[in-house]
């Protein structure tokens, strides 16, 4: 019954905006709820690579080594090789190899941005267990993988305000869709 | 429409030495994955005298769905269920068959506790590309069965990254934040009070085909081009939702968040979510599939099925892209100077027969009629043209209307086949002059070498041709026109 009288009055809204000339936007349904800070920042979990959405904590490569250890090298190797029975990436690797005949894309290699590791990990790894580590933990391992990538130092500390700033190898490697590629227009 | 199956060895091209050892197990996966089915096909069909018919009992491949239906029948069966309804394919029920059906009645009404199955004797199924993991895998839509537009929901092709959840619609909800004045949280319930809107469209994962790029290599239409379907869909459009949040100024994209383990994301352009995404709730009539996103997915027509983002869970609109491990990872495309397209969103436009198509045998020379689908994420399609002589004439054939723009059309051409060998192959044309091109073509200007099997994985929409030899057997010609 709600449904029914909820498209009556968009059938009216509309024509009184078509009428008036006036822009559909000006019409409202105000359907749901104001979610509050809390349920907001409960699942807004994205990290962008400017920094924007990094949580507070942070962590080491040296305190990453254990949960690497333990949480991530069953699938991605103990020397973050991959583990290709397990379906887990090597995570190290092939810098320089995008576009050769032995492209190799890992975090290494072809990740342009050091925010989307954290992102990714923090979303959906352990593959097994997603959602279970703790954001220094995630910055921990982030570094470890980074460090082990030679892309950071072995002291470097990964948190929110230095991570966006890691420079990844291949940052300058991406370019927006130029398609159509083929043009047999007729 | 199933013509008696080729008896091959199933042998399938060697794997280059080249290729590391995860390339080679993927591989090596696929075939046998594939010949699994299609040995059962064989088996099936050396028990059918139909065997050089043209119309043949349609059950390939009953046999390597036992396991599943196994577990099928463990639940509580219907009156007139036979003793031996393990045997029943996925999907269905076995029932024993009555040598005469006029002369005893049959199964009960409704007696199915009111949702249908579908006929015991029809075994059509996906099948699961051989990732190692089952949680994140895919499975391809059975094309060459394959009638007129619609995929029927459970044929619907998959990928999942993280399994597919179990989502209680009563306790979801999408929240929707960022830049814009009224960040709102919807139930199910509050989304369907909104205008709803359904279209038909297709769906395309960005990787259909990928094994094809190099040479020739898997066998079937299934195989090669599985990674598409089309469904009726209902749902609100997006522009309704960001109307009613007011999104600010300077904002460009806008992140979509599912509810599933992997928690996947993608960003998409503003514009779009603007123009014609939708919020979809309901597929080909009913509730949106578990597998396709149940209860709520984004739905972005044209675009390459990993932005449909299922479970959603939170919209969060910004300036920027996000930079998603699968947009930055993932869906690219390195190409010849080793730079990697990004945001390739687009399904460009494309097409394949489906009869005949790989592992089929034409029993005789005669009539066929030669059918497929065509489709293009820029709108509708203008003409499908087919060849029966490998390139060097093309006839056009007549579409199915009426035709919808990002939707499959389906194409058919009668055809006398003498018994020569033949090259069979389409290509379509799209209602923005885009001629579909050769696989040639396209790896000409992107390279082999985004990836050491597989060129650049992603987004391959070039001509598909099939060999018909002259004992009748249709073979994948890739590359061949
Ligand atoms: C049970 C096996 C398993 C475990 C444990 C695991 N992973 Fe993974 N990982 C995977 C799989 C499988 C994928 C691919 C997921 C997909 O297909 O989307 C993956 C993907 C990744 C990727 C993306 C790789 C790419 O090139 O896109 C990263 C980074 C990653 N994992 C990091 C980690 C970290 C860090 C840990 C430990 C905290 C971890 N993984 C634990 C199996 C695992």
């Amino acid at each position: 019954m709600l449904i029914h009288w909820s498209k009556t009055v968009i059938l009216a809204g509309s024509l009184v905006a078509f009428i008036a000339a006036a822009p559909a936007s000006a019409q409202k349904f105000n359907f749901g709820t104001t979610p509050s800070a809390e349920e907001i920042a409960k699942i807004d979990i994205d990290a962008m690579p400017d920094g924007r959405g990094l949580p507070p904590g942070s962590g080491t490569p040296a305190m990453g080594k254990n949960i690497y250890a333990n949480s991530c090298a069953a699938c991605h190797g103990v020397n973050l090789e991959g583990v290709s029975a397990a379906g887990g990436a090597a995570l190290v690797g092939g810098r320089g190899s995008i576009g050769t005949p032995k492209t190799k894309k890992t975090v290494e290699s072809y990740w342009p941005y050091a925010s989307t590791l954290f992102d990714y990990v923090r979303r959906a790894m352990p593959f097994d267990k997603p959602g279970s580590l703790s954001n220094d933990e995630i910055y921990a391992v982030s570094a470890y993988i980074l460090n082990k990538g030679k892309i950071i130092g072995d002291k470097d500390v990964m948190n929110a305000k230095t991570l966006p700033k890691v420079d990844m190898p291949n940052k300058d490697g991406f370019i927006p869709d130029p398609r159509p590629d083929v043009f047999n227009y007729r | 429409m199933t013509v008696g199956t080729k008896h091959t060895h199933l042998t399938y091209p060697d794997i280059d030495e080249a290729v590391d050892d995860d390339v080679r197990q993927h591989m090596e996966g696929m075939m046998e994955a594939e010949k699994g089915v299609l040995q059962a096909r064989e088996q099936e069909m050396e028990e059918c005298e139909c065997k050089e018919g043209m119309f043949p009992n349609p059950t390939p491949g009953r046999r390597a769905f036992l396991l599943g239906a196994a577990a099928v029948a463990a639940s509580t069966l219907p009156r007139g269920a036979s003793a031996s309804s393990g045997k029943a394919p996925a999907g269905a029920i076995e029932f024993d068959v009555p040598d005469d059906p006029t002369k005893v009645q049959g199964r009960l009404t409704n007696d199915d506790g009111g949702y249908g199955t579908r006929s015991q004797f029809e075994s059509e199924a996906r099948w699961r590309f051989p990732t190692k993991t089952k949680e994140t895998s895919w499975t391809m839509t059975p094309l060459a069965e394959s009638e007129g537009i619609i995929t029927p929901s459970g044929l619907h092709f998959e990928r999942h990254h993280g399994g597919i959840p179990t989502i209680d619609p009563k306790k979801h909800s999408l929240i929707v934040h960022g830049m814009c004045d009224n960040p709102k949280k919807y139930s199910m319930d509050d989304i369907r009070k909104f205008p709803s809107v359904s279209r038909q469209y297709f769906i395309e994962c960005s990787g259909n085909g990928l094994t094809e790029f190099k040479a020739p290599f898997l066998k079937t239409v299934q195989g090669t081009h599985g990674l598409t379907s089309t469904s009726e869909w209902t749902g609100v459009m997006l522009s309704t939702i960001l109307n009613e949040v007011g999104v600010q100024d300077g904002a460009a994209w806008i992140l979509a968040e599912g509810a599933d383990a992997a928690v996947m994301t993608r960003s998409v352009p503003l514009d779009k979510a603007w123009d014609d995404a939708m919020l979809i709730y309901a597929q080909n009539g009913e509730a949106m599939r578990p597998e396709q996103g149940y209860p709520l997915r984004v739905f972005l027509p044209g675009w390459e099925g990993n932005t449909h983002i299922k479970w959603l869970r939170r919209l969060e609109i910004s300036d920027k892209p996000f930079m998603t491990r699968e947009e930055t990872s993932k869906y690219t495309d390195v190409v010849k100077d080793g730079k990697a397209r990004q945001f390739s969103f687009t399904m460009e436009a494309k097409s394949v027969i489906t009869f005949p198509s790989g592992e089929m045998k034409l029993p005789k020379p005669g009539f066929y009629e030669i059918t497929g689908l065509a489709w293009s994420g820029r709108g509708k399609v203008r003409q499908v043209e087919v060849t029966t002589d490998g390139g060097k004439t093309w006839l056009i054939a007549s579409l199915e209307g009426p035709i919808q723009s990002l939707c499959h059309t389906r194409f058919r051409i009668p055809w006398m086949w003498d018994g020569n060998p033949a090259l069979i192959a389409s290509r379509c044309i799209d209602e923005t002059g885009y001629v579909q091109p050769t696989i040639a073509e396209i790896n000409d200007v992107r390279g082999l070498n985004g990836h050491p099997k597989f060129a650049s994985i992603y987004h391959l929409n070039g001509i598909m041709a099939w060999t018909i030899g002259a004992d009748g057997t249709v073979t994948n010609a890739a590359h061949k026109v």
